[in-house]
């Protein structure tokens, strides 16, 4: 591929990432954004944090993991120990949110990820609930009734998060260890074959997957003024696993738009929550009937300024996962 | 042809599974640089046992060793960075990646630059990636594939993908290629190709060739020494022309003659 090229789109977009935070910020502190748009935007960026992440694990690697909000809490609960019971700062939290939850993606991807497709599917569920229960039953971290957190997540952590996240993983995704986790989707026995240790690569992508979820579920706790283990149950899990498959298993900018739409979807909807998943699902029946290949399918959005070629390199991928 | 050493050596191998004994007691030397041949009727264990030589499965039986070193209960990529690369009977081709990518990957195990280098694109990272790009356009132009470096490997034509596919394994830098019935599927005219093909890389890499084919014709045509395997068991070794007449063999495809 063109690394010229690469290098200008990426500075491209950099700056634009930097023009669209700096805006926002000066219409958050000047008050010209009212609160209910803030705070869908803040959940905008955690959402597109999850999304991305998963989207690694599965999009690219092709492990069809369930258990993200269990990361998510994970991440919650490290933080919020972190700046509640320890006083330390926040960027302090949000790194021992991330660290956290890579750990707990290490401990858990080990054993599990020699399971495949559905097996893996049940493995991470299980993983997911254990750690609500886990959470539940500990009364250092409040148990049920949950535990208060400061409000400290502000707009530059949360959109510098989002691009590191997205940043991360693209640079990984596009680099012959993305390669690797792609052929791992596509062929594992041949990609066992080509000598790729299709273990540490999936348990690398696994590793990093959680990282973010843990920074997300740091962001998460310090916005929300409490967190409880009933935030972090299954459907929180399926809610990401909607964004990604949504938005075209494989295709990063897919999961972005699809967890941009989504929330803000589900935002609206806020005020009549028996309804909320009800048209979650009828949104993704209706996509699976006539767009099974999700929102972007295989392509990237960058794709469609290159006269609708699909783009070199990693992030292109295949209908033949839609494992859902 | 480079002086005749040994390469691979298996001694007395096998693997049950439960009470089947799939393949046994198999024994099988291939020098440096020989091109040998690999038959038998369906169901013979001929796959099996490349999957027992490339650590797919794990042999019960026995030892295979790769210029005096022991494989056995390596894990397969293990196997594949000591010198042992392989195509697969249905092709298993990396379908959504570009042909590039496809030998990039199998160029993999000799980066250099690590996750970490990659994430932060430090400059080795751009050399290592560079590196990798050239050799792998290099390597596809041998093949005749530089054409559609770009295109999906799954819309390749068929022939092509059979191409790609030993051109991957190739590309992993193996002592010894394991060919599992590489002209499957083709017509004449391509297995026509694919005989100068394979007396091509030989000659240009150097290589050991293990060969699994039920087109006899290309076979007895290139294979210097042939052996066969009949209900997981070696019944006969030698040169074409032996096998050609060997009453087991015969015995074997055409069943018993009538007395």
């Amino acid at each position: 591929m063109n690394i010229f090229k690469q290098a200008k789109f990426f500075w491209t977009s950099i700056v634009l990432a930097v023009v669209f935070a700096v805006i926002m910020q000066f219409l958050i502190v000047g008050g010209t954004l009212n609160q209910f748009y803030v705070n869908t935007l803040f959940f905008i960026g955690i959402n597109i944090i999850l999304a991305v992440s998963l989207h690694l694990i599965i999009g690219v690697t092709g492990q069809f993991s369930i258990g993200h909000a269990g990361f998510l809490a994970v991440g919650a609960y490290a933080s919020a120990i972190i700046t509640m019971k320890l006083s330390l700062p926040f960027p302090v939290a949000l790194l021992v949110g991330g660290l956290a939850a890579a750990v707990a993606g290490l401990i858990i991807g080990i054993p599990t990820l020699r399971l495949k497709g559905d097996y893996l599917a049940i493995a991470t569920l299980g993983f997911g609930e254990i750690v609500r229960i886990v959470f539940l039953n500990i009364d250092y971290v409040g148990g049920a009734s949950g535990m208060t957190v400061t409000h400290l997540t502000t707009w530059p952590w949360l959109i510098g998060c989002v691009v590191l996240t997205v940043l991360v993983i693209v640079n990984f995704t596009n680099s012959t260890h993305g390669r690797a986790c792609i052929s791992i989707r596509e062929n594992e026995i041949a990609a066992d074959a080509m000598g790729i240790n299709t273990t540490y690569y999936k348990v690398a992508a696994f590793a990093i997957g959680a990282f973010f979820a843990g920074i997300a579920g740091a962001l998460y706790a310090h916005n929300f003024y409490i967190i409880q283990p009933t935030n972090f149950g299954f459907l929180k899990s399926f809610d990401i696993l909607i964004f990604v498959v949504l938005g075209g298993l494989g295709s990063l900018s897919g999961a972005v738009i699809a967890a941009i739409l989504l929330t803000i979807i589900s935002t609206y909807l806020q005020s009549y929550p028996e309804i909320r998943m009800v048209i979650y699902s009828l949104v993704l029946i209706v996509m699976m009937l006539y767009r099974p290949q999700g929102l972007l399918g295989t392509k990237e959005i960058t794709s469609f300024f290159k006269g609708g070629k699909s783009a070199k390199g990693g992030v292109q991928h295949g209908s033949k996962n839609t494992v859902a | 042809m480079a002086a005749k050493t040994q390469l691979l050596k298996v001694e007395n191998a096998g693997i049950r599974f439960g009470g089947l004994k799939a393949v046994s007691d198999v024994n099988l030397e291939l020098k440096q640089g020989e091109l040998v041949g690999l038959i038998g009727p369906n169901g013979a264990g001929k796959t099996t046992f490349f999957n027992l030589l490339t650590g797919v499965y794990v042999p019960t039986e026995g030892s295979i060793s790769l210029d005096g070193e022991k494989l056995n209960g390596l894990a397969p990529y293990k196997i594949t960075k000591k010198g042992i690369s392989r195509t697969f009977q249905n092709i298993r081709l990396f379908d959504e990646l570009s042909v590039l990518d496809n030998v990039k990957v199998a160029y993999h195990s000799l980066a250099k630059h690590s996750i970490f280098s990659s994430i932060f694109r430090l400059p080795s990272h751009f050399s290592g990636e560079r590196e990798m790009e050239e050799k792998a356009i290099e390597f596809l132009k041998i093949f005749k594939l530089e054409g559609s470096l770009h295109e999906k490997a799954k819309n390749l034509p068929y022939g092509q993908q059979r191409r790609l596919e030993i051109a991957r394994a190739l590309a992993a830098n193996p002592k010894l290629l394991l060919l599992d019935e590489p002209a499957a599927g083709m017509n004449p005219q391509e297995t026509e190709e694919l005989m100068n093909l394979i007396a091509l890389i030989r000659e240009k890499f150097d290589l050991t060739i293990l060969l699994i084919e039920h087109d006899m014709l290309l076979v007895m045509g290139v294979c210097e020494r042939i052996y066969v395997l009949d209900h997981g068991q070696l019944i006969a070794n030698g040169t074409p022309e032996q096998i050609r007449n060997n009453p087991k063999v015969i015995e074997a495809y055409l069943g018993e003659e009538v007395s």
